[in-house]
């Protein structure tokens, strides 16, 4: 499990000589240097440029300031699409993170067979999100899966369908998210776990303090980096998020379980109104570009903390 | 691994469950034995996996059901007559919109779109990192960076100006199309996991093919692709679960002809005539994830290694 943690982007080796070989080195990385300026840089900059214009069925190049960002902001779909993946997000990654830290610490106590309990908890992930939705639709259904059979055997007030209450929507969503990558984050968590110094936990044993506070205090705060590298894995899944609704609400019932990649996709495919895709694109992005800002400035103050430690 | 180290720490395992002790108890090696802690220990992990296997478990005894049965909405009973003939209808004659031809034209589309794909996408990234690492030219950083900018970049962001371009060179809604995106879309990723991995390689293992005069195509054809098979078998594991998994990519850039496996199943799943088939439904879902499936319980370790090597992208 050590190896999980592979270097990041390595330790850099010594700058090469330049020779006339890096002249190769470019021709075996032309398609990446392509795929690299073309879609990840000028492809953005056409969504966010054709954000301020009037396309409509095809993209057009008159420029209409804000006008597509008003029209956006008071879309029902949109609001609704925004605050559901606020809800979304922040619960999916809360209980992600507990479920899949609890998971690692009791996977951690020395356990008998605990490669099978890691292929069950895992085994979700090898499964696409649209087989997920798919699989708890049905067992959600609420004339035929699991409420009726609560109530067939004897608890017959038994209420748990919540995919077909525009309320409680979220709720199944939630559920079908977490059962899919809540081993994962397990995964992760626990190489974390394991990456802990074996003599830290000597010292808090000496010390008498209890195994929980160990873990909170001591074990949590140790593996940082681990916790970080889930977050950012399920930030980047939870704002695509688009399959799981596709398959387990489509949508509803009514907009209810509208997303914002869904309003993308069908401004795109289905009303044909570029301008407002590209919009609410853009607007996806936003929040990864202030991430990656976040991340920045921290670097950016990490290392001056660290040039002033030095001096 | 981890077995060796509490073997050797002796005392750290049987932790939370014996908090009572852990903070009074002597330490050193403690003999096996069986706690209230430990009983709750596996009681816990138990009632989690238990849970993590009901879907599968429902999927299964629904997909060998008669609808009848079906009807009787008792989800977790095993079937009273078991019948294959969900599976059969799934796989060739469920119907989407006019067609009737079942989820296999899928599964053949989605082997023709994800062979390529890999394929390409696996050559090109480890020439990607194999150049990012030993024939470092200037901008190359920047290029990375950009790279690793686009792995959390949302698709969303993307699937537009994409079409336009594949559409100006003819290729949107084709087979190529679609083997270009999805190795467009591998690429950071993959980039990521090779130029990682090259990066452990001891740099004197480098320097001795230079100096023995192999140059930038030698030292990668002799050299490091057979160094590579570990890391190349991570990729492939990845990129294969990935596109087969693939649900939006298909739905845009795929076109009528080159339907995968997961689009077809969306195509039964949501084309009802009077009533839903749960039973046909179930089985073209378990037949749908049966590839990755396969790929994740046969490789087991390599399939971990894969989600960490694509998790750590951060």
């Amino acid at each position: 499990m050590a190896d999980l943690t592979v270097p990041v982007a390595g330790a850099a080796p010594p700058a090469r000589r330049r020779r006339k070989i890096q002249f190769q080195a470019i021709i075996a990385t032309i398609p990446m240097i392509g795929i690299a300026i073309s879609v990840f840089f000028v492809a953005i900059l056409f969504t966010i440029y054709w954000s301020f214009t009037k396309s409509g069925m095809f993209p057009g190049w008159v420029w209409v300031g804000l006008r597509q960002y008003e029209i956006l902001w008071n879309t029902n779909n949109w609001q609704i699409a925004v605050s559901n993946i606020w809800f979304f997000g922040a619960m999916s990654l809360v209980i992600n993170l507990i479920v899949g830290f609890l998971l690692a610490v009791f996977m951690d106590q020395n356990i008998r067979q605990e490669s099978l309990f890691r292929s069950i908890f895992l085994y979700p992930f090898a499964m696409s999100l649209y087989v997920t939705g798919l699989a708890w639709q049905w067992i959600l259904d609420p004339n035929l899966g699991l409420q009726v059979a609560v109530r067939s055997w004897g608890w017959t007030d038994f209420q748990f369908a919540p995919l077909g209450d525009p309320k409680q929507a979220m709720i199944g969503l939630i559920l079908g998210g977490t059962w899919q990558g809540a081993g994962v984050t397990m995964a992760i968590l626990l190489a974390g776990v394991r990456g802990v110094d074996q003599e830290i936990w000597k010292a808090a044993k000496i010390d008498g303090i209890p195994t929980w506070k160990t873990y909170l205090y001591i074990v949590i705060p140790m593996m940082r980096g681990a916790i970080a590298t889930t977050l950012v894995l399920q930030l980047t899944g939870i704002i695509r998020t688009f399959d799981l609704v596709v398959s387990m609400t489509g949508g509803g019932p009514g907009i209810a379980t509208w997303m914002p990649a869904m309003y993308v996709i069908n401004a795109i495919q289905s009303k044909l109104n570029v301008g407002q895709g590209s919009a609410a694109a853009t607007m996806m992005l936003a929040p990864i570009a202030v991430l990656l800002f976040i991340r920045a400035i921290v670097s950016w103050w990490n290392k001056r903390s660290a040039g002033m430690n030095v001096s | 691994m981890t077995a060796d180290t509490y073997a050797a720490t002796g005392a750290q395992p049987a932790m939370a469950g014996t908090k009572a002790d852990a903070a009074t108890g002597p330490s050193g090696p403690r003999p096996k034995r069986i706690s209230p802690g430990r009983i709750g220990i596996y009681c816990f992990l138990i009632i989690v996996a238990a849970f993590f296997c009901v879907p599968l478990y429902v999927m299964l005894v629904t997909s060998f059901k008669a609808m009848p049965e079906v009807r009787e909405a008792h989800l977790f009973n095993l079937p009273r007559e078991w019948t294959i003939d969900p599976w059969i209808k799934a796989w060739n004659s469920a119907c989407t919109g006019r067609d009737c031809t079942g989820l296999a034209p899928g599964f053949l589309n989605s082997v023709k779109i994800a062979v390529p794909s890999v394929f390409i996408s696996i050559i090109v990234a480890s020439l990607n990192g194999y150049a990012l690492t030993f024939w470092r030219y200037k901008g190359a950083e920047v290029l990375f960076n950009l790279l690793v900018f686009g792995a959390f970049v949302p698709y969303q962001v993307l699937v537009y100006p994409i079409i336009i371009g594949l559409r100006e060179m003819h290729l949107f809604a084709t087979l190529p199309g679609i083997i270009i995106v999805h190795t467009v879309f591998g690429m950071p990723i993959l980039t990521l996991l090779f130029r990682n991995y090259y990066s452990s390689i001891p740099l004197e293992i480098f320097k001795a093919a230079r100096i023995d005069g192999a140059g930038f195509w030698q030292t990668y054809f002799r050299v490091m692709l057979p160094l590579s098979v570990p890391i190349t078998t991570v990729a492939v594991i990845l990129q294969v679960t990935g596109i087969w998994n693939d649900f939006l990519f298909g739905l845009v850039f795929a076109g009528k002809d080159n339907i995968p496996m997961t689009l077809q199943l969306n195509n039964i799943v949501k084309t009802t005539f009077g009533t839903v088939e749960y039973d046909v439904n179930m089985a073209a879902t378990i037949l749908t994830a049966l590839v990755p499936l396969a790929i994740y319980f046969i490789s087991g370790k390599w399939f971990v290694r894969g989600i960490a090597a694509g998790a750590v992208k951060g």
